[in-house]
């Protein structure tokens, strides 16, 4: 059995296998489109939604396609703060995406780094960092976020450090299960025989082909962290009220799905689900890809 | 072994269905802590014991006092007050007597562990002399008036119990013998609280064989299981359910206004300026803008007080600017809301030397009080419009709680409750000066201290003539209130919602009683 | 392999130490127990009653001191807020939240395998990319959201279950239990699907992913060259294969599970301890945060070590570290 390590696949056929996938493409068109939309909302959002002087509570809770007293029309509805739905998404869009991406591509660096650690070290080093593992899965990632919060205060970075906390511990617990079985494998005791460097052993050789399951992690991990930053939201504990989050959009509606007003929470929802499903078609394909083992 | 079970099953199903025709299920919106009636003072308790335990003297829905286990209390002297009791039995059949008042205000200071005691409410009573089996009298060391009032919260237990009745005991149903109308079965902490009807009460009988008392904290969730009929009576209904709810005709809603009041307290500690407080640009500000009374009077004249019930309170609420709602004696009746002025609010804050206003930051918890977070916001919405620079911070209470009590906020909100409904409860603990001595000004966060007002509270403090004293009290609250120690903002209705064919006569105590949930024949 | 149980424990039991020492110093830096708990109107003597009686007044390391004394005797201490040893009110909890979160992760096993092997063998299918399109759903939407959305469908609009609580429970060992009443399977059928779907959408991806992987293996290719039937190929063989990950990420998952099921246990006020350690973070009731950390620490440990000896089993590749 060969095992063809990503690096040593050109890059042109790596962008021409990936853009096979029409669905994929389709998916890398919606999220460029998504993230220019967050990154540019100061200029397509007709409001400033974290400027409370431009909010009114006269206008709160109005339904899609209602004037305001200034006589433009909030398209997809206000919140109860009379804060602008379609310009508080775009703005929730980008610090969602921060958080979520954000956190996860850190705390996969941290995480992967340990388990490899862990795994190719074995012994004492595995112990203590297994050991670290245990004791961060158990704590609650809601008294992480309530212990970190409270000392360092709300704010967005805050939020990112307190969803690396919790989530750093369960790549490390991925990655070194993967790599314990690759680590056994030929490849790696040829490479050792060899007698090259444990860094470049770890990095070149046993890492590539953990990829693999670790992009499967890491993308829903994106996701995982948005939706766990709308739950630290619905807690409490998200990021400050005054410039929400797609998350904390959508758990200031949760309230209202019974009332009938469904655009609160609705269309953050939509916003957030189609964010989400176009990060993974990408990460899906990308796995199909970069697998040396699909490689026929 | 599977017909067994399954006729086993048969039997459980049958005798739940037979049940269910007189059961009441009733869903609470917070925990009860414990089923002793005298370990933690906290709402949710009072609302679960008052089925199981009586009280001597009670509370009728619009929070007028009525005779309970005590059929009258009358002053004998300025420190004795004289109780008849009723003939009344506890649910094991023994007589209820003076001799289990005495045992209970006995017992109460000696409760273990107890985060919050109900010594506050008996305190006063130095000494207790049995008369007669149905009389009593209780002594006090200096003439206080506000006896009644404050056994309005202790629950009469039986002196059967022995020596140091343990917590746990009470918890495990052993313990748990009252004269209430209802009988305890079973506790499961967090979940429910299981009781059937008391044959024997010595009041009307009640009209449910058996009452559920379910604990469902998620607001959404208790609305949801009212309409799928899971439930028959659901309090503390989420104002934003309340529009719907209101034309539903699955639904009854009944609905009172509280003596909950929702308010920013003002930081009076601090003489120079705070982190929380700058100047338009940042700068440190020589003195405290909060002390300056046109600045204050600024602060509330920019709050569209109906605008906020309208908007984040849906309707839940009224405006006002003291702590007891019209009606009540100790409502001060030319004592209005203040209006929504923007521009005099901003010529306030000119006068006061502010004329670009300041910066400051408002503090809001976001789990405690109904829609408490939102209102923050949309009170830093309304005074950035008069130029002050608004920050908003909101935090769960576990540490807004500490750092409230720390002087370390400039402006935050918080709200209080007048459990027995009179006046000298938010004169004594709110607004009259910081003295933990005494006892006074235990929850007077922002340390406002005026020393007229405090010379008004203790008269009103021993008068004992209730006409005079609620003149003073009225003076007070009118001298207090003008003076804006707090920016009171409004007074919560206390909301529940029946399935039809229910009606429940809405209380300004917060109580949720089965007593209370009347079945109307169409 | 004696030795080496015998070291983890060992591990375990300075796992255990670190974390009593985080949350007591964590707890204290939130706030202080006695300002949520104590009414507003209690003058200064009984303030420092209530303090001396928790035994707040004394300095944090001294505090730590006697817990651990206590812990040492195995009296973990007793809730600010019931006045009950923290270990009893949790233990009278727990069955609740243990049997919801043991059906979740059986619910997901269920659902997740299955689907995953179809989405896995027809990768390119429609009902494949079907599958793997759904399972986003699983973990991209908020659980608390998708909880309220069950009960407005299931509950109020059909009348099919029932929207909350726990319903009927039957003894067994002396503990209540839901799953043994049809009242209380009912109760437990929503809350349990909206714990799983997390769940459900890993194990699916999971299992389609090592499908894939495993169908280009030599070893699958021999045993079709052999001329083994294809059912036996995959049910046999690939499904082998694919229980190491699968348990892996499981027997991690049951543990987060029912520490996450906080969320689930809100909205449809299932009374486990997932809420009790939620209402216990927000009235800083310390006692109780520490010992259920602790067991669920414990938890955790057991169910690595308990994975680390199922590897050894389900994959002889690897083998367990002996003391060199």
């Amino acid at each position: 059995m060969s095992a063809i390590s990503a690096e040593e696949t050109p890059f042109r056929r790596f962008v021409s296998e990936f853009a096979a996938s029409k669905l994929a493409l389709f998916g890398l068109f919606v999220f460029v489109l998504i993230a220019l939309a967050a990154i540019f909302a100061n200029w397509i959002g007709p409001q400033n939604p974290y400027d409370l002087a431009q909010l009114d509570i006269m206008d709160g809770r109005l339904p899609p396609g209602s004037k305001s007293a200034a006589g433009y029309t909030y398209l997809l509805g206000t919140d109860d703060q009379g804060r602008d739905m379609f310009s508080g998404m775009l703005f929730g869009l980008r610090i969602s995406l921060a958080v979520g991406v954000g956190s996860a591509l850190f705390a996969a660096c941290v995480g992967t780094t340990l388990g490899l650690l862990a795994a190719f070290f074995g012994r004492r080093t595995d112990a203590v960092i297994m050991r670290i593992v245990d004791l961060q899965l158990s704590f609650p990632a809601i008294l992480v976020a309530l212990m970190i919060l409270a000392v360092l205060g709300k704010s967005v970075m805050n939020v990112v450090l307190a969803l690396v906390i919790v989530e750093w511990a369960g790549y490390a617990r991925n990655v070194r299960a993967i790599a314990m079985v690759e680590r056994k494998r030929e490849y790696i005791e040829a490479a050792t025989c060899l007698a090259l460097p444990w860094r470049r052993i770890m990095f070149r050789h046993l890492l590539p082909n953990c990829l693999p399951p670790l992009i499967v992690i890491a993308t829903q991990q994106v996701a995982r962290a948005i939706a766990l930053e709308a739950t630290l939201s619905f807690l409490g504990l998200g990021v400050p009220i005054t410039e929400p989050s797609l998350g904390l959009l959508i758990a200031n509606g949760y309230q209202y799905m019974l009332s009938g007003k469904y655009w609160i929470s609705f269309y953050p929802g939509i916003a957030l689900l189609i964010t989400i499903v176009s990060i993974n078609l990408v990460g899906d394909h990308l796995r199909d890809v970069l697998n040396p083992r699909l490689k026929r | 072994m599977v017909r067994v079970f399954v006729r086993a099953m048969a039997i459980l199903g049958l005798s739940a269905a037979a049940a269910s025709a007189q059961t009441l299920t009733i869903a609470s919106s917070a925990p009860v802590t414990s089923m002793d009636p005298h370990y933690h003072t906290l709402t949710p308790n009072l609302s679960a014991h008052g089925h199981i335990f009586d009280r001597l003297i009670d509370q009728d829905a619009t929070g007028h006092m009525i005779p309970n286990l005590a059929l009258s209390w009358t002053l004998r002297d300025p420190t004795t007050w004289e109780l008849k009791l009723r003939d009344a039995k506890f649910h094991d059949g023994t007589p209820f007597t003076a001799e289990d008042v005495a045992y209970t205000l006995a017992r109460v200071p000696k409760v273990k562990n107890s985060p919050a005691s109900f010594q506050i409410y008996t305190r006063a009573v130095v000494a207790t002399e049995i008369l007669d089996s149905h009389t009593i009298l209780l002594k006090t060391a200096s003439p206080y008036p506000l006896l009644p009032q404050d056994l309005l919260q202790v629950f009469m237990i039986s002196h059967k119990l022995g020596a140091e009745p343990s917590t746990e005991d009470f918890n495990s149903g052993k313990n748990a013998i009252g004269t209430g109308p209802f009988r305890f079965v079973s506790y499961q902490p967090g979940n429910k609280i299981e009781m059937v009807r008391n044959d024997a009460y010595w009041g009307p009988k009640p009209y449910w064989a058996r009452v559920d008392y379910r604990v469902i904290s998620n607001d959404a969730g208790r609305t949801a299981s009212l309409l799928a009929g899971d439930v028959g009576i659901i309090e503390f209904v989420p104002p934003a359910d309340l529009a719907k709810l209101r034309t539903d005709p699955r639904v009854v809603v009944s609905e009172v206004v509280s003596n909950r009041s929702i308010y920013l307290w003002l930081d009076h500690s601090h003489d120079a300026t705070m982190p929380e407080i700058t100047g338009p640009n940042g700068e440190v500000l020589p003195k405290n803008p909060l002390k300056d009374l046109r600045v204050r009077q600024a602060l509330s004249l920019a709050i569209n007080r109906a605008g906020i019930v309208e908007r984040v309170m849906e309707g839940a609420a009224i405006p006002t600017k003291q702590y007891l709602p019209p009606g009540n004696s100790n409502h001060v009746d030319d004592l209005l809301p203040d209006p929504f002025q923007a521009d005099r609010a901003k010529a306030l804050l000119a006068e006061a030397g502010y004329p670009n206003g300041f910066r400051i930051t408002l503090h809001g918890p976001n789990d405690r009080y109904v829609n408490d977070a939102k209102i923050v916001q949309a009170v830093a919405q309304m005074w950035q419009r008069i130029g002050v620079q608004t920050t908003v911070d909101t935090m769960p209470w576990s540490s807004y709680a500490t750092r409230a009590g720390k002087q370390e906020f400039a402006a935050f909100l918080l709200g209080w409750g007048v459990n027995s409904g009179e006046g000298t409860n938010p004169l004594r603990a709110q607004i009259a000066t910081w003295n933990p001595e005494r006892g006074l000004g235990t929850a007077n966060r922002g340390r406002y201290s005026n020393p007229a007002v405090d010379a008004l509270i203790d008269q009103a403090m021993t008068a004992m003539d209730r006409g005079e004293r609620d003149k003073i009290v009225l003076r007070a609250m009118k001298m207090a209130m003008e003076d804006v120690p707090v920016i009171m903002l409004h007074l919560q209705k206390n909301i529940w919602a029946t399935r039809k064919g229910l009606t429940f006569a809405a209380r300004t105590d917060e109580e949720t009683r089965a007593t209370g949930v009347i079945e109307v024949k169409p | 392999m004696f030795t080496w149980i015998l070291r983890r424990m060992f591990q375990a039991s300075f796992v255990l130490l670190a974390m009593t020492v985080i949350v007591f110093v964590g707890v204290h830096v939130i706030g202080n127990p006695v300002d949520i708990l104590i009414s507003p109107e209690a003058d200064q003597a009984e303030r420092a009653k209530i303090i001396a009686e928790m035994g707040l007044d004394q300095p944090l390391w001294r505090q730590y001191a006697y817990f651990l004394n206590g812990a040492l005797h195995g009296d973990l201490g007793r809730s600010f807020v019931f006045n009950e040893p923290a270990l009893k009110l949790i233990g009278g909890r727990m069955p609740a939240t243990l049997e919801l979160a043991v059906t979740a992760v059986l619910m997901s096993m269920c659902f997740g395998i299955p689907l995953g092997l179809y989405a896995g063998l027809k990768p390119n299918g429609f009902l494949g990319r079907v599958i793997m399109t759904g399972s986003i759903l699983g973990f991209s939407l908020p659980s608390f959201w998708v909880g309220l959305m069950l009960i407005m469908v299931f509950a109020v609009q059909l009348g099919w279950l029932p929207s909350t609580g726990r319903g009927e429970t039957a003894m067994l060992f002396g503990v209540r239990w839901s799953f043994l009443t049809w009242d209380g399977l009912r109760h437990m059928a929503m809350p349990a699907l909206n714990l799983s779907l997390f769940n459900i959408s890993l194990v699916l991806r999971l299992t389609r992913a090592g499908v894939r992987e495993n169908l280009t293996m030599d070893y699958v290719k021999f045993a079709r060259a052999k001329g083994l039937s294809p059912a036996r190929v995959i049910f046999v063989h690939i499904l082998k294969n694919i229980m190491i990950p699968v348990t892996t990420v499981l027997g991690l998952e049951l543990g987060s599970t029912i520490a996450f099921a906080v969320v689930t246990e809100s909205v449809f006020a299932w009374p486990g301890m997932g809420k009790l350690i939620i209402d216990s973070i927000n009235v800083l009731d310390r006692p109780v945060i520490v010992a259920y950390l602790m067991m669920i620490v414990l938890m955790f440990i057991t169910i690595n070590l308990v994975v680390d000896i199922l590897y050894t089993m389900l994959d002889p590749r690897v083998r367990l570290e002996t003391k060199a």
